[in-house]
């Protein structure tokens, strides 16, 4: 039986992924759809694409929300990665487990409250709302996703590497950027991937923490659907669909290549 | 003049009152916590010395080790190298380097990367990191592979990039942390002797840590002998095995019979000893032990003679029972006799004719005998 599906799989595995992917797919196909109308089929069309691309206001949102992006995820990952280093290094520091709760809880926060306490706070300090505040909020929750890539990687480190740059003669600053940051930089180069989606599509804190003229492409769309779905929004989710599984299919495959050349390099060395 | 096994050269600096030691522990104590890692501990290393920490995992051998690199500061006490006070010297501004058990490779580093890395931080100018990284690969005959990664090397071939890399900058004393721990039996015989070579060709000075102890007694000029924290003694491998000072010893280091007894008369440099069942054995001892003094007799299987009739001559201690076990290795025969008193002696004789006339066989009556010269008597 191992190794063959049985009909009982083949049916699970049917309505499964028909479950996860059949509302997609038809995101797709009507993207490409003639007709005005989302629902009535009207025939093979790119004019969605087209109009897309002179519907300015999307582009800007598109724009907005690529650079919010961009700044949010470099900035949580330094301090994400920084948290995790003091989480995992510094064991004995007094109210240690106290900071690894307060870390990790906007991982467990609604999105709501994270975004109506920050929205409150920037209020009460008196800061203009605009991509400054929504990048800063989204540093804020991504921060945490980044500790906690960051930290499991740290945590399977073998600290006797560190030592070793030490005993050759590196201070503790030379042993971080020579050793440590080389050996952990894919955790951190995931953490910022990770950092970097979960701000793309961020609707619930972008909403309460934006202002005029900073419009994300997830409140676009979202304010938009609100007067109707229009195929140029399916249009825009397709790009989107598209951006991110080119983005995750390159990591995958070069992930896969690396592992590759990794066992002929061993199979290599144990053949002397 | 009498002495132990055999000498490998020329060396015994701690036998000389004016050799100045090189290393210095003075009453170093490690308290991690509620457990004492090192308790009150003094021992002295000389200059190019190959000296061994064997010991039990746990015993402290290894924090000492981590002590001497800087990556620990004894809770009290003093570290000295070379007349200074090692306290407060961060690790990498001290003169020693060490060769790690997991060996902590760079693995994203070349071959020859890891080699350099030392050599970097001390600003070398880059033709003379070159040429050393050259000199290294050579003596650890790895020239082909300088450009592969760690992952891309066999285990042993790791062990020698990692050695090479200890020793790329000079130090003035290695540290070996299980350096052989984690190859097969066969390399590991060979590195033992590529190890010894090295460390005479360099003229550094190795401490290394182990708890095989056959691999210290191969390398080592001296051995430390350590258990919970305290060294227990520190000897050539030879007196180690044939003179031990404690019971602790004698059994740790090799295989040994333990006969207990009281020490019933002495004269000037030998002893009565009386056992459980009243038997008496007359062994050689200088040392001071008053009659009436509970006492063990240390002797190795290989120090004992087995034979099937009585044996003739003076001055032998002889004893009658029977032939309880017995395990043939091919190079030699392992006996456990039975004594009369019901105590069990392990007894091995080199088998070296191929045929025997009459050779022992289980349940047959056998004599043991050993000389009075044959064990030592412990006292602790």
């Amino acid at each position: 039986m191992q190794g063959k599906l049985s009909r009982f799989n083949i049916v699970s595995l049917v309505f499964g992924f028909a479950f996860l992917y059949l509302p997609i797919v038809l995101l797709v196909i009507y993207s490409f759809n003639a007709s005005r109308l989302v629902t009535v089929w009207g025939g093979f069309s790119t004019r969605w694409y087209v109009s897309l691309f002179s519907n300015q206001q999307l582009i800007d949102a598109a724009w907005v929300t690529f650079r919010i992006a961009v700044i949010s995820a470099t900035v949580a990952t330094v301090l994400g990665t920084m948290a995790a280093l003091a989480l995992t290094r510094y064991t004995r520091f007094r109210g240690r487990f106290l900071f690894s709760g307060m870390v990790f809880a906007p991982l467990v926060m609604p999105e709501v409250i994270t975004g109506l306490s920050l929205l409150l706070l920037f209020v009460a300090i008196g800061l203009d709302r605009g991509m400054f505040t929504v990048t800063l909020a989204h540093v804020t929750f991504s921060m945490c996703f980044v500790a906690v890539v960051v930290q499991s990687r740290l945590l399977s480190f073998d600290r006797s590497l560190e030592e070793a740059a030490m005993d050759l003669g590196a201070t503790p600053t030379r042993t971080f950027f020579h050793v440590t940051l080389p050996v952990i930089m894919p955790a951190i180069v995931s953490g910022w991937m990770l950092a970097f989606t979960l701000s793309l599509d961020d609707l619930v804190i972008a909403s309460f923490t934006s202002g005029p003229g900073a419009t994300t492409l997830p409140m676009r769309i979202y304010s938009q659907v609100r007067l109707g779905v229009t195929p140029e929004i399916n249009a825009v989710c397709t790009l989107l669909i598209a951006f991110v599984t080119v983005g995750v299919l390159t990591a995958a495959i070069v992930n896969k290549r690396r592992d590759l050349q990794r066992q002929r390099d061993e199979h290599a060395a144990l053949r002397g | 003049m009498k002495s132990f096994g055999s000498i490998r050269r020329n060396f015994a600096p701690w036998k000389d009152p004016a050799a100045k030691p090189y290393i210095e522990f003075r009453n170093v104590t490690k308290i991690f916590g509620d457990f004492t890692a090192v308790d009150n501990l003094s021992l002295n290393i000389y200059e190019r010395e190959f000296f061994a920490l064997l010991g039990a995992s746990g015993c402290g051998k290894s924090t000492l080790l981590r002590m001497l690199a800087g990556f620990e500061e004894p809770t009290s006490g003093a570290i000295l190298l070379d007349g200074q006070d090692l306290r407060g010297i961060p690790p990498y501004r001290r003169p020693v380097n060490m060769m790690f058990q997991s060996y902590a490779l760079f693995p994203h580093m070349t071959v020859e990367a890891n080699i350099a890395f030392g050599l970097k931080q001390d600003g070398m100018p880059k033709p003379d990191i070159e040429a050393r990284v050259k000199e290294m690969l050579k003596l650890v005959r790895l020239e082909q592979f300088a450009k592969r990664k760690p992952h891309q090397l066999s285990g042993g071939q790791r062990q020698r990039v990692a050695l090479a890399r200890s020793v790329a900058k000079r130090p003035k004393v290695l540290l070996l942390d299980e350096p052989l721990g984690a190859l097969d039996k066969k390399l590991r015989e060979a590195t033992q002797f590529e190890l010894m070579d090295l460390q005479q060709d360099l003229g550094l000075t190795f401490v290394v840590v182990t708890h095989d102890q056959e691999e210290a007694m191969t390398m080592a000029d001296r051995i430390a002998i350590m258990d919970k924290g305290q060294v227990m003694q520190v000897a050539t491998p030879a007196e180690v095995y044939e003179a031990p000072s404690s019971r602790f010893v004698a059994d740790f280091v090799g295989n040994v019979n333990m006969l207990e007894g009281e020490v019933a008369s002495r004269d000037e440099n030998r002893v009565v000893i009386t056992g459980a069942s009243g038997a008496q054995i007359t062994v050689e001892h200088s040392g001071d032990v008053q009659p009436g003094t509970h006492v063990a007799f240390a002797i190795r299987p290989e120090k004992i003679k087995v034979s099937s009739k009585q044996p003739v001559g003076t001055g032998a201690n002889a004893m009658q029972g029977e032939v309880w076990d017995l395990a043939y290795l091919g190079d030699m025969t392992v006996y456990h006799i039975k004594l009369d008193d019901g105590q069990v002696v392990k007894a091995s004789s080199l088998n070296s004719a191929r045929i025997h006339d009459d050779p022992l066989t289980w349940s047959d009556r056998a004599w043991i005998s050993f000389t009075p010269d044959a064990g030592v008597v412990l006292t602790r």
